[in-house]
């Protein structure tokens, strides 16, 4: 067992399509004074960085380099996580484990993306094998959508079935003023939205936005003198699978399903549908929002649309997810996984505002990233025994 | 006090440095039985039995090296499918994407992994999960998997064309 380690600060930038009005050290700057000054804290109190983003998105590989400027990191020690899709949730994890070791009192981990300086799917496609997937593999769309189609056939759920999971991640987006898209949507807007690539449809799927997040550890007796009410870190899990896209069974998400399952059991969870408060969860489309409900062990396999179809995971339901508007609604993918820790923090913190859950001890946070990288974060109102 | 009017600018590039991928033994042998015989093999780890496609040296699972090869199939089932609508750069050549396209998983007789593919059917409400379908090679061929294989076609209605 690591140290205990509270999250004492969280910043994260209004998240929009592009902000050509910074560049990115300058939006990455945005982020972390937020966390800063929410956590009353100076860069001087900052003992080590821990910072990622895509591979390839903006051309720019040594972020950890030239980042430098806008991420407090002169003259401190920094380390660069990327892991694709999961990189904001392993961001998250590998600052938690510098502050668990006892080797540093506080951590600033950040994730950050300008999704709009390049083609975001595109940029993904580079994760695929290029002699042997990556030529059909269209992005995070093309698979995401291909994935919908097994679980469609197994279990029969339908497209409606993830239409109405995308009306509740809108919905609940329109009360972050952090979102990207803050638009209420109905039913019928989702189903009358352009196909992007059957059966994913425009409002099914996230957006590629610009934004950067912060989060800041501290050791137990740190935590207690920044803050009243710190975010403890209960434990995190990582699981990876295959190297090729063909080799997984997709009608589930083995690595959530893995994941979650060892974080449970270091958590004491055996009822993760009532033991559980609140949930951010990296659903990147509609469709994962529905089926990886089961890999979370929520419900049985099979059963998750009818779950979805009975509000339990809408904000008055016996367990909100993505009060926040998820994924669907934010997506600058560096700093995406981050923003779930971030915004299950602010709800143990019971600052969340307009998208408050009442009074919330236990949250879970998730990251996903392609073939297939889970990641899961429990956190807590109580410090872990 | 009269606000500056801020001039944000933009700098574009275009091209990037090219790659040259390294297939390997196991891949190179996979291209060209493709390129030589229309066959396609596959590979069995000796320790939990599994047929990859693509062949790779090592099982992940069991981390074995693996050395029998298996003739598989031209023939397999759809286990997913996508029919992709929407624009996006290919970042191998830099060009747009050809739209739309149908991206067709399939697990080929002998199998336990599926070939990610181009099938010709491009209405979605044509496919199903669960189809057989059939590999439609090309007279000449390099090599080059998403080549040799122009696509697959949907089995059933193969023999009426």
């Amino acid at each position: 067992m690591g140290n205990r380690v509270g999250i004492v600060g969280v910043g994260q930038t209004h998240h929009r399509s592009k902000r050509s009005d910074v560049n990115g050290q300058e939006i990455i700057n945005e982020a972390v004074s937020r966390a800063l000054a929410g956590a009353e804290l100076t860069i001087e109190e900052i003992d080590a960085v821990v910072i990622g983003n895509m591979d390839h998105f903006e051309g720019i590989n040594y972020v950890d380099m030239w980042s430098v400027d806008g991420s407090g990191g002169y003259m401190k020690p920094i380390m660069k996580v990327t892991t694709g899709g999961t990189t904001g949730s392993t961001v998250a994890a590998a600052g938690y484990y510098q502050a668990a070791s006892g080797l540093f009192d506080t951590v600033l981990a950040i994730g950050w993306e300008k999704n709009s300086e390049s083609d975001t799917s595109a940029a993904i496609a580079t994760c695929a094998n290029p002699i042997l997937e990556r030529e059909t593999f269209a992005g995070a769309i093309g698979p995401l959508a291909a994935e919908y189609s097994m679980y469609m056939k197994k279990y029969g759920a339908t497209e409606d079935d993830a239409h109405l999971a995308a009306v509740r991640d809108h919905n609940n987006g329109a009360n972050n003023p952090y979102a990207h898209l803050r638009k209420r949507v109905t039913l019928d807007d989702v189903r009358n939205s352009p196909m992007l690539a059957y059966p994913i449809r425009l409002l099914d799927m996230c957006p590629r936005s610009d934004g950067a997040c912060a989060v800041i550890y501290a050791s137990e007796n740190k935590a207690r003198k920044i803050t009243d009410t710190p975010a403890w870190v209960v434990t995190t899990t990582t699981r990876h699978d295959y190297t090729h896209f063909g080799d997984a069974d997709w009608t589930i998400m083995q690595t959530l399903e893995e994941a979650s399952k060892a974080a449970y059991k270091k958590a004491g969870i055996k009822d993760p549908l009532h033991e559980f408060d609140v949930m951010e969860l990296y659903l990147p489309a509609s469709s994962c929002a529905v089926k990886w409900m089961e890999s979370l062990g929520v419900c049985e396999r099979g059963e998750a649309p009818e779950l979805i179809r009975e509000g339990v995971t809408d904000m008055d339901g016996e367990l909100p997810v993505n009060p926040s508007g998820g994924v669907i609604c934010t997506n600058p993918i560096g700093a995406t996984a981050l923003i779930r820790v971030a915004e299950a923090a602010l709800q143990i913190m019971g600052k969340a505002d307009k998208r408050q859950v009442p009074d919330v001890e236990k949250a879970l946070a998730t990251g996903f990233g392609g073939c297939s990288w889970s990641d899961v974060m429990v956190l807590s109102s109580s410090k872990p025994r | 006090m009269k606000e500056e009017k801020k001039e944000l600018l933009e700098v574009h590039y275009g091209k990037e440095q090219l790659y040259n991928w390294h297939c390997g033994p196991y891949w190179s042998k996979f291209l060209a039985e493709i390129r030589d015989n229309e066959k396609i093999y596959g590979i069995k780890c000796p320790k939990c039995g599994r047929v990859y496609m693509p062949p790779r040296s090592v099982c992940g699972r069991c981390f074995t090296e693996m050395n029998e090869w298996v003739e598989l199939g031209n023939e397999g089932v759809i286990d997913g499918f996508t029919v992709v609508k929407f624009p996006y750069i290919n970042p191998s050549t830099g060009e747009m994407k050809n739209i739309p396209f149908t991206s067709v998983w399939i697990r080929l007789d002998g199998a336990d992994t599926c070939l990610i593919h181009y099938l010709d059917e491009k209405d979605e409400e044509k496919i199903e999960v669960g189809m057989r379908v059939k590999a439609v090679f090309r007279e000449d061929k390099k090599g080059d998997l998403y080549y040799d294989i122009k696509h697959f076609k949907i089995a059933d209605r193969f023999k009426y064309d």
